[in-house]
């Protein structure tokens, strides 16, 4: 059963549909990376999912239930779903020691307790052992993993059920990031935490995700389990991605510039860039592929007509 | 027939600031048709290595060895010889095109700008116009300035500008670092086309192994300040021997490798600490799995690893001598 989903969900600023129709579940003990270049609406689609901004249309769901509206009932839903931010020397305050850090999500959320003891327990989970060696520290003398360890220490302290994780490894040196993935996959052994990864790196799907949702211009245009999206991407832009990606096979490079969530094309918004329509190989579905916008996903799937006419037909 | 000078060399180069070491001790070479990739993390001592070429690094840097431009020592230059050699040699594109843009200059005139410092300035505005078509900018953006274009268009213009003066040598630090894969390869792969109509050299720098081994023929791998593996680039990324290089391979996994599927590996211990003054031992020997005892109370520099490959690991040694 689902844990989190977004169900429909669409935001717009202005004249922008950042997010556009979204529908995603995230299962207990789940780990699914949303992937897709900058401005497909990733990010703004894990905000939501964190409950720090309502959706325009459309609902977010926590254990069945719709998130609260109201500012108490936020933050209770908050502690349940975490956010580990990319660039954890933006996110930590230099002056602020290790325990500072980490405790201060407890003190926002007046938990009760032994807050020594808490702290030190998500140090302990986040890798950071033994902890004491590091309460004291300030972040200038962590290398960059540690301090990314040290912010998901100050998520862990809370003891919540979901982190939504913003490219987490993006600003960190290749060595490390393989050790901060580790912990990712780690923490759900041990603590059945479900993530939402939120990621351009397709690499990184690979190392950690269960499941992989493509997104392009606010729409999820492929969905399904990690291994089948990666190594059997069935949208044409999935493919395109993963053959720029990974060297050895024919690459397949779009022309032109990332689009304009401003101006959605009509049709299937990723036609006009789209290699199968350019190549013929879409001709028999072209009238759709220009005037057609494909259903939305709703589970796995391909949001692409050319697919649709292929599986329809054999 | 005489082979020409190499286009850029390094003999035994080493860059200090204060008791700090960057680079220490660096030798590579650079010929006309060539790529060569530079790999490396934070600290390596890659970008201050690409630095080191045209002098742009800070007074509080003591360099030392030898940077050849084309058989003359850069450091011998004077401040006259070497304003000749940047841009029109030699050209750097830097990364991060947003903060390297003049923000209240248009686009045509920051290209134009090295064109008439160096060149002729005939036809400079046909010049421009040509640069942009090559590098696939739309000519309307000309007139543009550096805020109303896209991330992509910006690393763009900046390869225009290194293009510029039609320089021997391009050295390109980081150039797509923070752009998506789509406009990244787009990037990468103009600059590849570009340098090779040329027949010019290009040093390619880069913390991602996948964008070395897609662009360049050679691979060198910096840890500490030192080359630690050197080769083919397909075949170093593809066959690591460093356990250095090993751990950066699988950083960023080969997408349908089962071996890596649900398996990040990361490096333990910490980044190389560069007031660390080495002395006999290896720089990598403390956070290597394969270490030997000898790591540690030896020295351990670059020696033949196979067809064209040098690796700076003791246990070269000893695979290779197992083939015999």
């Amino acid at each position: 059963m689902s844990l989190l989903r977004a169900d429909d969900v669409a935001i717009r600023y202005g004249p922008v549909r950042a997010v556009d129709g979204v529908t995603l579940d995230v299962a207990e003990g789940e780990i699914v990376a949303l992937v897709g270049e900058s401005g497909c609406g990733k990010t703004t689609l894990a905000t939501t999912l964190l409950g720090l901004r309502r959706p325009d249309t459309g609902r977010v769901l926590f254990d069945g239930v719709p998130l609260p509206t109201g500012g108490r009932g936020l933050r209770r839903y908050r502690r349940q779903v975490q956010w580990v931010p990319q660039d954890p020397t933006g996110a930590l305050n230099p002056r602020h020691t290790v325990y500072q850090a980490v405790a201060e999500g407890l003190r926002v959320h007046r938990i009760g307790g032994d807050e020594p003891t808490q702290v030190r327990e998500a140090l302990a989970h986040a890798g950071l052992r033994p902890a004491d060696r590091y309460l004291a520290k300030l972040p200038g003398e962590l290398s960059g993993g540690q301090r990314q360890r040290v912010v998901i220490a100050g998520a862990l302290a809370l003891s919540p059920r979901v982190l939504v994780a913003d490219e987490p490894v993006a600003s960190l040196d290749a060595s490390v990031r393989g050790e901060i993935l580790a912990l990712l996959l780690r923490l759900r052994a041990d603590l059945g935490l479900a993530a939402v990864v939120v990621t351009h790196d397709l690499g990184l799907a690979w190392h950690i995700a269960d499941r992989v949702a493509v997104m392009y211009l606010g729409r999820i245009v492929e969905l399904g389990p990690a291994a089948d999206v990666l190594t059997a991407p069935r949208h044409p832009y999935t493919r395109a991605l993963l053959s720029v990606v990974d060297g050895s096979r024919d690459r397949v490079v779009l022309p032109g510039e990332p689009p304009d969530a401003a101006r959605v094309p009509g049709g299937c918004r990723f036609h006009p860039r789209c290699p199968a329509l350019a190549g013929g190989t879409a001709r028999a579905v072209a009238h759709r592929c220009r005037g057609v916008d494909p259903v939305p996903l709703t589970g796995a799937g391909v949001a692409c007509h050319l697919r649709e006419a292929l599986t329809g037909s054999g | 027939m005489a082979v020409a000078e190499p286009l850029l060399e390094f003999r035994g180069t080493t860059v200090h600031f204060g008791p700090v070491a960057a680079v220490r001790g660096v030798d590579l070479t650079v010929r006309a048709g060539e790529t060569l990739g530079v790999a490396g993390e934070s600290g390596s001592g890659k970008s201050t290595l690409a630095l080191s070429v045209l002098r742009l690094l800070p007074r509080t840097a003591t360099v030392g060895g030898q940077v050849l431009l084309g058989g003359a020592d850069v450091a011998g230059l004077s401040w006259g010889q070497l304003r000749a050699v940047r841009w029109a040699g030699t050209a750097i594109v830097f990364q991060g095109a947003m903060h390297a843009l003049n923000p209240v200059r248009r686009i045509a005139d920051q290209i134009a700008e090295p064109i008439l410092l160096h060149g002729s300035d005939r036809d400079v505005d046909g010049r421009v116009h040509r640069l942009l078509d090559q590098v696939g900018v739309p000519a309307r953006a000309a007139r543009a300035y550096p805020h109303e274009l896209s991330g992509g268009q910006r690393q763009r213009v900046m390869i225009a500008m290194a293009l510029a003066c039609d320089p021997d040598l391009v050295i390109a630090d980081e150039p797509t670092t923070a752009l998506d894969v789509m406009v990244q390869a787009q990037v990468l792969d103009l600059l590849a086309a570009l340098v090779a109509d040329r027949a010019a050299g290009l040093l390619l720098i880069s913390h991602d192994l996948s964008v070395l081994a897609g662009t360049c023929q050679r691979l060198a791998v910096m840890y500490a300040g030192r080359i630690v593996e050197h080769g083919p680039a397909r075949d170093v990324v593809d066959h690591p021997t460093h356990p250095y290089t090993q751990a950066l391979a699988a950083a960023h996994p080969k997408i349908g490798d089962p071996a890596s599927r649900l398996a990040p590996h990361g490096l333990p211990g910490d980044p190389p600490d560069p007031t660390d003054l080495l002395g006999l031992r290896c720089p990598f020997q403390p956070r290597c799995a394969a270490a030997r005892p000898d790591c540690a109370t030896a020295d351990v520099t670059l020696r033949p690893a196979g067809e064209h490959r040098q690796a700076a690991c003791v246990l070269v040694d000893r695979s290779l001598g197992a083939h015999r």
